[in-house]
């Protein structure tokens, strides 16, 4: 079996975004593998934990810097590391990302893609179902808990739906993207950190997925994004003293009242 | 220039009814119909003619139901059979959905069967001094905005956060066209096949639907606390959220977890208790209308972003504030 796991590298959740010209200035912001992928990576492990004979190959689609998310995946115990970069994919739309990992996994092969449930910088969680609509297999999103049936062709997922859970049965090949809840992501061995050191992490161009910027489904002039700004300021809060008796009363009176919230 | 001034609107329903924040996206539609000049179409799988009627009072000028046994329950299989090509044949402006785990993947779908933009998780949609129609998006869980003009005749793909477009009272005199529609899916095709759904116990509300959100952080001090949590959300028919360690230690299911790596709500009322108020936390739940804080320490980030704050212990304060509002609320109906 082998499964692709696609990854991407995100600023730090930690991070405060700050704004310059309307855009993010984020050449000193730390970066880190984004959240949601650590548990995509950790149930592939989990997998081959258990069906010995499957490859776990990680996909990440951008900068030079992404490597670092590879690396990261690989240090966990992903087997390969395939890194899809070249000057024509640079300000591609996320459609086209999906497009290009698409080609990767058709040239790879698979039984199973895993994305993170959303990236969280452009919070878009577009790439997982269209890379499933551009590869033609069914899609099943925010997964917190995946079974197998005994031959390894069926797919029993529970997924997280508004006021509750969702259990879908898939046949194989099929992606997923992965939920908080799925598993608890390994922190890598110094080992695994080592051996990742060494691994080659294989590069495939616009040539290698057969890109062009001509055939490219792009929605970059439908969608013309002017800037960011940031949330607008809250006006400076209210302490509200006094005992917890008056505390509340006043609070109540306040939410009623003044801001007629309930 | 916009040719088509059509808004079509997916309506999420399940269980024959139909998803509260379906009429959101329909009230969102109709107002930036009526800004362009153009009209509202819904389109619901399955479920009753006589439910379409609320969809109408909420703005739509036409309904469309789709018929098939097969939409007793609802994949992103059958969804995608079902709305690609109608969405193809009208050539809408624009197909509204709703933010949720369904409409995201279903929205994010369609994009890539079109080959058109998706704007996911939307804020506001506005029209600019040209008539153009601008766009704004969360990024960064909340911590900036993104701001994009729609180009071109469209279809626009857009996903509606829950709880922001709500209008004010449907127009129960509003009329319109509902239609039934023999709808046939090539069930050769689908794979997906739901087994199960189960809702959450006690019937509480979700976080991103709720109007007021209780949560609770560390400052809990223990699981059993979070009853307090829960009575307050019951008398202000809210919800009760989690910060991240909280969900960690097991007190609270992860679908609680308010933040970056957890849910963002935009609720009216956040109550946040005993919650110090991470770059993390902040990013999910800083939109929200009033913020509220109750914290021991004076120093706690969360007061940053508190429109009120209360220094105190949370567990004396939540259960008078409790009384306080079932005195108030009980003699208000
Ligand atoms: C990658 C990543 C993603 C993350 N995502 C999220 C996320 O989505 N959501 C999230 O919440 N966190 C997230 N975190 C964690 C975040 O950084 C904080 O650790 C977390 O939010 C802190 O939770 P807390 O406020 O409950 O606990 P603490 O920071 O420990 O704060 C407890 C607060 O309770 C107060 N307190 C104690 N006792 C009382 C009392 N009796 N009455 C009143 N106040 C009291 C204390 O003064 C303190 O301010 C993430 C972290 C990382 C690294």
């Amino acid at each position: 079996m082998r499964i692709i796991v696609c990854v991407k590298q995100v600023i730090d959740t930690a991070a405060r975004i700050e704004l310059k010209d309307q855009k993010l200035d984020g050449t000193a912001l730390a970066r880190v593998l984004n959240p949601y992928d650590e548990f995509a990576i950790e149930e592939a492990l989990r997998i081959r934990e258990s069906k010995h004979d499957t490859e776990i190959v990680l996909v990440s689609l951008g900068a030079e810097c992404f490597r670092d998310s590879l690396r990261a995946g690989l240090a966990m115990g992903a087997d390969r590391a395939v890194h899809l970069m070249d000057p024509l994919f640079n300000n591609i739309d996320s459609l086209t990302t999906a497009y290009l990992l698409s080609q990767a996994a058709k040239l790879l092969g698979f039984d199973i893609i895993f994305c993170g449930r959303q990236a969280v910088d452009d919070d878009m969680a577009q790439i997982g179902p269209a890379l499933a609509v551009y590869l033609e297999i069914p899609c099943i999103t925010v997964v917190t808990q995946l079974d197998f049936l005994e031959d390894w062709d069926v797919a029993v997922a529970v997924r997280q739906i508004e006021g509750g859970t969702e259990t879908i049965e898939s046949s194989l090949p099929a992606l997923f993207t992965c939920q908080k809840g799925l598993n608890q992501p390994r922190l890598p061995s110094l080992k695994g950190i080592m051996a990742a050191k060494k691994k080659e992490i294989e590069t495939f161009d616009a040539d290698k997925l057969g890109f062009s910027l001509k055939e490219k489904p792009s929605s970059n002039e439908t969608l013309i994004h002017t800037g960011l700004s940031l949330p607008d300021r809250r006006g400076e809060g209210k302490i509200i003293g006094g005992s917890p008796n008056e505390v509340a009363t006043q609070l109540v009176k306040i939410l009623r009242e003044q801001e007629k919230v309930v | 220039m916009i040719v088509s001034k059509k808004i079509l609107v997916f309506v999420e329903s399940g269980e024959n009814a139909i998803k509260p924040f379906a009429f959101e996206a329909i009230h969102a539609a109709r107002i930036l119909a009526d800004a362009l000049g153009g009209s509202v179409d819904a389109l619901c799988l399955g479920i009753e003619k006589s439910l379409a009627d609320s969809l109408v009072h909420w703005g739509a000028d036409s309904v469309k139901i789709f018929v098939n046994p097969l939409f007793e329950t609802i994949t992103l299989e059958k969804a995608l059979l079902s709305i690609e090509p109608l969405v193809n044949e009208q050539k809408p402006y624009a197909v509204f959905f709703s933010a949720t785990t369904y409409g995201k993947e279903l929205s994010a779908s369609l994009s890539a069967k079109l080959n058109v933009g998706l704007l996911t998780d939307c804020v506001s949609i506005d029209l600019g001094k040209q008539g153009e129609v601008l766009v704004r998006r969360p990024v960064y869980a909340g911590k900036a905005i993104s701001h994009v003009t729609l180009q071109g005749s469209g279809p626009h793909i857009l996903s509606l956060r829950q709880n922001v477009f709500r209008g004010p009272s449907p127009d129960i005199s509003r009329i319109g066209k509902v239609k039934l529609i023999d709808f046939k899916i090539p069930d050769d095709r689908l794979v997906l096949k739901i087994r199960e759904v189960v809702r959450e116990s006690g019937g509480q509300m979700d976080v991103t639907e709720a109007r007021v959100v209780v949560s609770g952080g560390l400052g809990m001090q223990k699981p059993e606390n979070f009853i307090l949590l829960e009575d307050l959300a019951q008398v202000l028919r809210g919800a009760v959220g989690a910060s991240r360690p909280v969900v960690d230690n097991g007190w609270r299911n992860y679908s609680n977890q308010i933040g970056q790596t957890g849910r963002t709500v935009q609720p009216d009322l956040y109550i946040a208790c005993g919650i110090s108020g991470s770059v993390q936390h902040l990013a999910g739940m800083s939109a929200a209308k009033c913020i509220i804080a109750i914290n021991k320490d004076p120093n706690a980030p969360i007061f940053s972003v508190a429109d009120y704050g209360i220094i105190g212990d949370a567990l004396e304060i939540l259960p008078l504030l409790t009384e306080e509002f079932r005195k108030v609320l009980g003699s208000s109906g």
